[in-house]
């Protein structure tokens, strides 16, 4: 005996809630950004274009290398500037020939950024670069330069986070200056004990000496012979006795000048 | 169930329209037909990504299914071979592009645990936190998916606008929106901007809110529960079987989360809530992306409470080098259980960087699901067994 | 009543009505097509087209223009497995229908080509004829997709057949005319509880539910698109389409919602009448007679009412998973069918008392 097939259960009030939710969404504002007439607010460590400050490369080609796609190619080649005084060693410098990023074949992973020591690459929002031919997706460095127009600076960052070292090694720079200006100034307000004064003033005014006292570096003749024969080079054998000199005759000095104030 | 066409029982038609074909016949001798061999995919608008699924139909109920994957193999394990650790980390973030946090974590565990580093405090909430992030943002994707496969057009553009919003957070500290490199050998790579985590408490509110407009839309429609309830039910025995992990695992009702078991980052200290389901079908497996959207906005408050004032990351020689031997590490992606299994041979590079992907054993078990079931519930169950293409062929 | 467009000799009169139904033809459905590309971009919280306009108005009024344009200028390719008449014909016997069945449908007091008797049989005949269009074009693609989905097509357009055949026979039985004009005049004589001017969606709310989810699916619009399925049948019987045949199929699909909204107000919802009982008046505006105004008025109404049908549908279109096929038959063979027959009974009873 067939038995009658199941009958469906009879819709009920989900359909009409799922009616009501299209319905309230469109009678709020749409969230869509008309792309080419307003442009996106990107955050500023957007990855979308690199940029070269060609003054700070010194080839030293740690992006090239640490690429994982190779696709930056550079070229260089090597200068010999002369010397500045007579005497001293000419040095070499490398010279930029060719810096050039292949963004076709870039990840965006920011390790060339990121490995740079000497800040001559930097993220850019910059993302409108599409063109009609993958040869031109190579950016040389002119290019690069440009996009450094469009580099902004770092967000700041979030409460807790460590302040970063070079930020903190300027704000100490700061304060001890901060310090020491205030501590030039101290002497020169009239202070309540006389006796205290003249003692403050005398170590004030030996320490201002003591900043005074300029050495003209010469040869040790004793610290150098001896250096040369434990077998130092004799570029290291000379500055060492120049420095030893220097500290000699800073010493007697300072000692004379501590005999004449007392 | 018979293989090969040489096993089938055969027979010549004789005259008439047809004439000289080979049928299969059944139930002794009666012909039925010829089962119609459907190739889906590799493109195709259901399978996410260049999946291909060769199904033998009878009618419309599909009697053997067999899915056919490498369509998208980039050899990244031989990849791993030739790149140091920083480069490694820039390329794993593209397996499972919906979540790409997830992706570089492991790889910098493996190595942190292989060079008994010690990753500072801040930097493992933050982790902790842009898992979560990636989780949202992978379920989210699937959410909208599934409906739009089954025809529901709407809730998609919904997922993406919640996308949208959590990208741009992410963007804010990682400087991408997919694939974020944001992780380093011991911490992320900067620390995180001015506003970011009050900007992160707004949107787990906002997430939550319409987690809640989702299940209006979709969870409690008729037409949606009549679609997916009882349609690839998978027993968790068979689950287990398949090596299957993560929210397909999940809806079939076994709790296995390597949050849970084996907590990493900071997911030992906080309270993880994993959401299970009962009969381990695609209704279940939905349930489960909203569960666990709702789950990980918790923990990521969480994370905004307690995330400490510190170093973000650890200074690191010009060189890393992991010393000698073997690791495996297992993480908690968005889809399963990613394992890295990293062999070192003292090098920059690693001697073998082997991956576990989720994805590649959650479809395994699609031909075991696809038997029996129509054609349009193959739609119901590819949408709900949740892979990426680039997760299974790595 | 007359039709307004009988003026002159005959030749005259059928060029005229020859020219404006055409005209009606091609325009409703852009207008039609231009509401689904806004209401379902609002509702899925985007904005819809916004470039493509029509001199200074932009916000996308020009959109479909610019897609005729482009799929006229497109290559006509027929698949070499395909029949290749039968394939080139599909298209115009689905669209033709919808293009016949405008010659009965009444936009206003005397809008309309000819009030045949037996208009409603007529209606709803040639409806009938746009399922052999989509079987053709399923067949002669030589595509699996494309079969599959016209089998598909063939079960459901059949089962749903029935109840839109029921929805509309209980309205016949109530105004006791086949004639559409008829049965508008006869709404607005029907007074609910022998007091209220009441429209026929009201007393037969069940039929008017049954003739729009049925209309839903002869028109293979979600929740009822199976065989058209995109995620997984491609595009079902169209697949193989392109240019101006996928053309002809889409304007097929937005003159049979056009069409069938008609159809379903002129049957409930009172047609051409503003308000229940109030018809579109006729009064003399400058040089254009009273009849004319009125009819202006009336196909102003008329619009308006499918308009607002043709939004319910896009709603749901935004809004609803597809019905798998046997979900779906097992609802019209076990639910609608029953009811409609059901509705007539409880109508037919209603009439003998009342």
């Amino acid at each position: 005996m067939p038995t009658l097939p199941k009958l469906p259960k009879p819709p009920q009030i989900g359909l009409l809630k799922g009616l009501g939710v299209t319905l309230k969404t469109m009678l709020t504002p749409s969230t869509t950004q008309q792309y080419p007439h307003v442009k996106p607010a990107l955050p500023p460590r957007s990855r979308g274009v690199i940029a070269l400050m060609e003054e700070n490369c010194t080839v030293c080609m740690l992006c090239a290398r640490e690429c994982p796609d190779w696709c930056i190619y550079i070229d260089s080649h090597k200068e010999v500037v002369p010397p500045k005084e007579e005497g001293a060693r000419a040095r070499t410098r490398n010279v930029l020939d060719r810096f050039a990023i292949d963004f076709a074949l870039c990840m965006y992973c920011g390790i060339c950024v990121e490995v740079c020591p000497f800040d001559a690459l930097f993220w850019s929002p910059e993302f409108e670069y599409s063109t009609y031919s993958v040869r031109e997706l190579t950016h040389e460095k002119e290019q690069l330069r440009v996009w450094m127009n469009t580099v902004p600076p770092p967000p700041e960052l979030d409460e807790g986070a460590d302040i970063p070292k070079e930020i903190e090694e300027g704000l100490k720079a700061a304060r001890k200056a901060a310090e020491q200006a205030a501590a030039a100034a101290a002497p020169a307000e009239p202070a309540p004990g006389q006796a205290q004064t003249k003692a403050g003033g005398a170590a004030a005014g030996g320490a201002a000496q003591e900043e005074d006292i300029h050495v003209e570096a010469q040869v040790d003749q004793e610290v150098f012979d001896q250096l040369i024969a434990e077998g130092k080079s004799e570029r290291v054998a000379r500055a060492k006795a120049k420095a030893a000199y220097v500290r000699k005759e800073k010493a007697r000095i300072r000692a004379e000048r501590a005999g004449e104030g007392s | 169930m018979t293989d090969t066409l040489a096993d089938r029982e055969t027979g010549v038609l004789p005259g008439g329209p047809g004439e000289g074909m080979l049928v299969e016949l059944r139930d002794g001798g009666d012909i039925v037909t010829q089962d119609m061999n459907l190739n889906i995919g590799p493109q195709h608008p259901a399978t996410h990504g260049v999946l291909r699924v060769v199904i033998d139909l009878d009618g419309e109920k599909i009697t053997r299914a067999q899915p056919v994957i490498g369509y998208m193999h980039r050899g990244f394990e031989k990849l791993a071979e030739a790149r140091d650790y920083r480069q490694i980390i820039a390329l794993v973030n593209r397996h499972d592009w919906l979540s790409a946090f997830n992706n570089e974590l492991g790889v910098c565990m493996a190595v942190e645990t292989m060079m008994e580093m010690e990753v500072p405090e801040r930097a493992q909430w933050i982790r902790t936190m842009f898992c979560e992030w990636g989780r949202i943002l992978n379920h989210l994707m699937f959410v909208g998916s599934f409906g739009l496969e089954l025809g529901a057009i709407t809730p998609v553009f919904f997922a993406f606008r919640e996308r949208e919003d959590v990208q741009h957070l992410l963007e804010s500290a990682a400087g991408g929106r997919l694939h974020f490199a944001y992780n380093r050998i011991g911490g992320v790579k900067e620390d995180l901007p001015a506003g970011f985590l009050q900007a992160s408490a707004k949107l787990t509110k906002v997430i939550r809110a319409r987690t809640a407009e989702y299940r209006d839309l979709l969870l409690g429609n008729e037409i949606f529960m009549a679609r997916t309830k009882g349609v690839g039910a998978l027993p968790p025995e068979i689950a287990m079987e398949y090596g299957v992990t993560g929210p397909t695992l999940h809806a079939t009702g076994v709790a296995e989360d390597a949050r849970v078991t084996q907590p990493y980052a900071k997911y030992g200290e906080i309270d993880v809530h994993v959401p299970v389901g009962t009969n381990g079908d695609s209704y279940d497996r939905f349930v489960m992306l909203l569960d666990r959207i709702d789950a990980s906005t918790h923990i990521i408050d969480q994370c905004l409470d307690r995330i400490p004032d510190g170093p973000c990351n650890v200074k690191l020689p010009k060189i890393v080098k992991a010393p000698e031997g073997q690791i495996y590490v297992r993480t908690e992606a968005p889809l399963g259980q990613l394992g890295y299994f990293l062999v070192s041979d003292g090098k920059k590079n690693p001697w073998r960087l082997k991956m576990r992907t989720p994805s590649f054993y959650n479809i395994s078990m699609i031909s075991y699901l696809l038997e029996g079931a129509l054609l349009s519930d193959m739609i119901a169950i590819l949408g709900s067994v949740f892979f990426v293409v680039g997760d299974v062929d790595r | 009543m007359e039709s307004l467009f009988d003026v002159g000799p005959l030749a005259l009169s059928i060029g005229i009505k020859l020219l404006v139904m055409i005209g009606f033809f091609l325009t409703a459905p852009l207008v039609a097509g231009y509401m689904e590309h806004k209401v379902l971009a609002h509702q899925q919280d985007r904005l819809g087209p916004m470039e493509a306009g029509i001199g200074p108005i932009k916000h996308g009024v020009g959109q479909l223009v610019a897609d005729g344009a482009k799929f006229l200028q497109k290559e006509d390719i027929i698949p070499a497995a395909a029949d290749k008449w039968v394939f080139a014909i599909a298209p115009g016997v689905a669209l033709i229908p919808a293009l016949v069945i405008l010659i009965v449908i009444p936009l206003g007091p005397g809008v309309f080509g000819v009030d045949l008797p037996a208009g409603v049989f007529f209606a709803l005949a040639v409806s009938s004829v746009s399922v052999l269009g989509v079987l053709m074009a399923a067949w002669s693609s030589a595509n699996k997709y494309s079969l599959m989905g016209g089998i598909r097509a063939a079960a459901q357009l059949i089962a749903y057949e029935l109840p839109l055949v029921l929805g509309a026979a209980a309205v016949v039985l109530q105004a006791g005319t086949l004639s559409l004009v008829g049965i508008v005049e006869a709404q607005a004589e029907f007074r609910l509880f022998g007091i209220v001017p009441m429209w026929y969606v009201l007393p037969q709310a069940v039929g008017f539910l049954l003739f729009y989810v049925a209309s839903l699916a002869e028109l293979n619009r979600p929740p009822f698109d199976m065989p058209i399925a995109d995620s997984e049948i491609i595009f079902g019987h169209m697949t193989e389409y392109t240019g101006i045949r996928y053309a002809f199929f889409m304007l097929a699909e937005y003159a049979g919602m056009v069409v069938l909204s008609a159809i379903a107000t002129v049957l409930f919802l009172g047609g051409w009448y503003i308000l229940p009982g109030v018809p579109p008046p006729a009064f003399d505006l400058w040089f254009i007679p009273g009849e004319v105004v009125a009819g202006l008025i009336g196909v102003g109404v008329t619009m308006g009412k499918i308009l607002s049908l043709v939004f319910v549908m896009i709603w749901f279109r935004a809004t609803f998973p597809r019905l798998r096929e046997d979900q779906l038959q097992r609802m019209s063979w076990l639910v609608l069918i029953p009811l409609g027959l059901l509705n007539i009974v409880v109508i037919a009873i209603a009439k003998v008392f009342a």
